[in-house]
């Protein structure tokens, strides 16, 4: 019990140090996380969906607004923890800084992933926000999307990390931007409904943890909610953990030499 | 007698198939300062970075602070303080947050934190930059921060790796300067270093690595005495003409060394050989020069290899 707590607390304080930089930047990379999906809201939804039919009641920018909104999520995690924390490793060398202190390898990896859970988060519900504004989201249950948000923050945050722990250049993230991170964002159910895939596609697809990330955004911003959606942020859950202990171990073969 | 603040036994680190530091057996003592001096890749850096508890000894036995380094890890940084060779100072913050944000991982509270900030900007003058970003300092100012960095959590042992490379004289002088403060406060530190004379002015003890291993060890009057006698004779002569210079001198088993043109002869002054050497040297026209011996004829000669390699 007092281990787990001095492992949060020195874990937060490796978020706060993230935090305390961030916040000198919060504003311009907000600004920035909303962008790219208005621009997909607008082109897409309200371009696009003019000749595209209703998909299960909803017009077609109600439909793809759920998704943009955790695509985002995944989008901000990914960024920070591949170049912004790769940076922190390699470039700045912010990691040994840190590790010539009491902090752990684990409470490093832990501080980092919250972070870029929170972050995450945040670009998510902005986004979400818009939506709002644009009267795409009908129902309260949306406020669940903040702890949903935060959840696929955390995962892929420490998928990134395990990419970083493991990359030996910046090179290797366009890799798994294109054969990893591209792939969930079309494949996900962001875009077209899965359930009109082939039954082999849609099996694949449960194991996209995006997929079930969309699910849940989009039970919550119709207010369809089922106690389905348990299992599939238990899913999420199942992917964070090993995620975790992959990045740990990761970075301690790098770093521990 | 006091227990040792750091104690090696054997001590061996492996990373996959090089073997860095091939088993070395040292003693820091409470109070002093001790310096590992030795060329690149001789095992220095490895030895700091096991001391430090980052890195887990590959065989030996090893205290620090009478801990265990692999199982008390947390503890033991806790305590020490480390200067490390590359700035790894966050470019992200400014001056104060630097130290601030530092504090915090020792488990400061925000208060206590940015108490120790101040107190230490003003020990390294550095009060005025608080709010400047890392990028805005010279090379020394960062050197200095980073030195007031390592003091946050007001260590027993301060390890500083290369504390001084690429500063100008007066940076030097500076850092020098901070290091004494900290002997006077009672605070043990281990250093490595490519300067002799820093050597010899900072350190009580300090040994010679090569490869891995030890090949010298006590205080730095003492290995300039063992290795390099007293006195230095340069000689800046061709091999043929040394021939001619020497020809039915005894130098009695001096030890000599040649890098390029220039022949050292190391010598006590009992020998008299000194004067003897000056005199033909002159007779022939041939540059020399007489000086005492330093850390420099020791780590040379025991270190030294053609400058072709």
């Amino acid at each position: 019990m007092i281990r787990a707590a001095s492992f949060a607390r020195n874990a937060c304080r490796v978020t706060l140090r993230n935090m305390l930089v961030w916040r000198r930047l919060a504003l311009p990379s907000s600004i920035g996380y909303v962008g790219e999906p208005l621009l997909y809201l607008v082109a897409l939804g309200f371009g696009l969906g003019q000749v595209v039919p209703r998909l299960g009641g909803m017009t077609y920018a109600e439909f793809i607004a759920p998704g943009l909104v955790v695509s985002t999520v995944m989008y901000t995690a990914t960024f920070e923890c591949t170049f912004g924390s790769y940076t922190r490793m390699e470039t700045q060398g912010t990691y040994d800084a840190i590790l010539a202190t009491p902090i752990s390898i684990g409470e490093l990896v832990a501080g980092e992933i919250l972070f870029g859970g929170i972050k995450a988060a945040f670009s998510g519900v902005i986004v979400l926000g818009v939506a709002r504004a644009f009267g795409l989201v009908p129902s309260w249950w949306a406020l669940g999307i903040a702890p949903v948000a935060l959840l696929a923050g955390l995962l892929f945050s420490a998928m990134a990390l395990v990419t970083s722990s493991f990359s030996k250049s910046y090179d290797v993230f366009n890799y798994y931007f294109t054969l990893i991170i591209a792939p969930m964002y079309l494949f996900g159910g962001v875009f077209f409904p899965l359930d009109r895939m082939p039954v082999w596609i849609q099996r694949a697809a449960l194991l996209v943890p995006l997929t079930h990330v969309v699910t849940l955004s989009r039970s919550l911003v119709r207010g369809t909610v089922s106690a389905g959606l348990v299992g599939n942020a238990a899913v999420l859950v199942g992917f964070l953990c090993p995620a975790y202990f992959l990045a740990e171990y990761g970075l301690r073969r790098r770093l521990e030499r | 007698m006091t227990e040792p603040v750091v104690e090696a036994t054997d001590l061996k680190k492996r990373h996959g198939d090089f073997e860095a530091v091939r088993g070395i057996s040292f003693r820091i003592e409470a109070g002093s300062c001790f310096g590992i001096l030795g060329p690149n890749g001789a095992g220095k850096t490895s030895t700091l970075r096991m001391v430090q508890a980052v890195s887990a000894p590959s065989a030996g036995r090893l205290r620090v602070l009478g801990l265990d380094p692999v199982s008390d890890g947390a503890t033991v940084r806790s305590r020490i303080g480390v200067v490390p060779q590359d700035d790894n100072l966050d470019p992200d913050l400014d001056v104060r947050e630097n130290l601030y944000v530092y504090a915090r991982y020792f488990r400061m509270s925000r208060a206590e934190a940015e108490r120790r900030a101040k107190t230490l900007l003003e020990f390294v003058s550095l009060t005025e930059k608080s709010n400047r970003r890392i990028r805005e300092l010279s090379g020394g100012m960062k050197r200095r921060l980073v030195i007031a960095r390592a003091l946050v959590n007001e260590p027993e042992l301060v390890v500083l790796d290369e504390p001084t490379t690429g500063l100008d004289p007066q940076a030097r002088h500076h850092v020098w300067q901070k290091l004494r403060e900290l002997k006077e406060r009672g605070v043990t530190t281990a250093i490595t270093t490519h300067y002799m004379d820093e050597a010899e002015r900072l350190c009580d003890v300090v040994v010679i690595m090569d490869g891995g291993r030890i090949i010298a060890t006590g205080a730095p009057a003492a290995v300039i005495r063992e290795h390099a006698g007293e006195e230095v004779v340069e000689l800046e002569v061709s091999e043929e003409d040394e021939k001619k210079i020497l020809d039915g001198l005894s130098l009695e088993g001096a030890l000599t060394e040649r890098t390029g043109d220039t022949r050292r002869f190391f010598l006590s002054r009992r020998s008299g050989l000194a004067d003897r050497l000056i005199e033909r040297a002159r007779a022939a026209r041939a540059p020399c020069s007489l000086r005492n011996a330093s850390l420099e004829d020791v780590f040379l000669r025991l270190t030294g290899r053609d400058l072709s390699e």
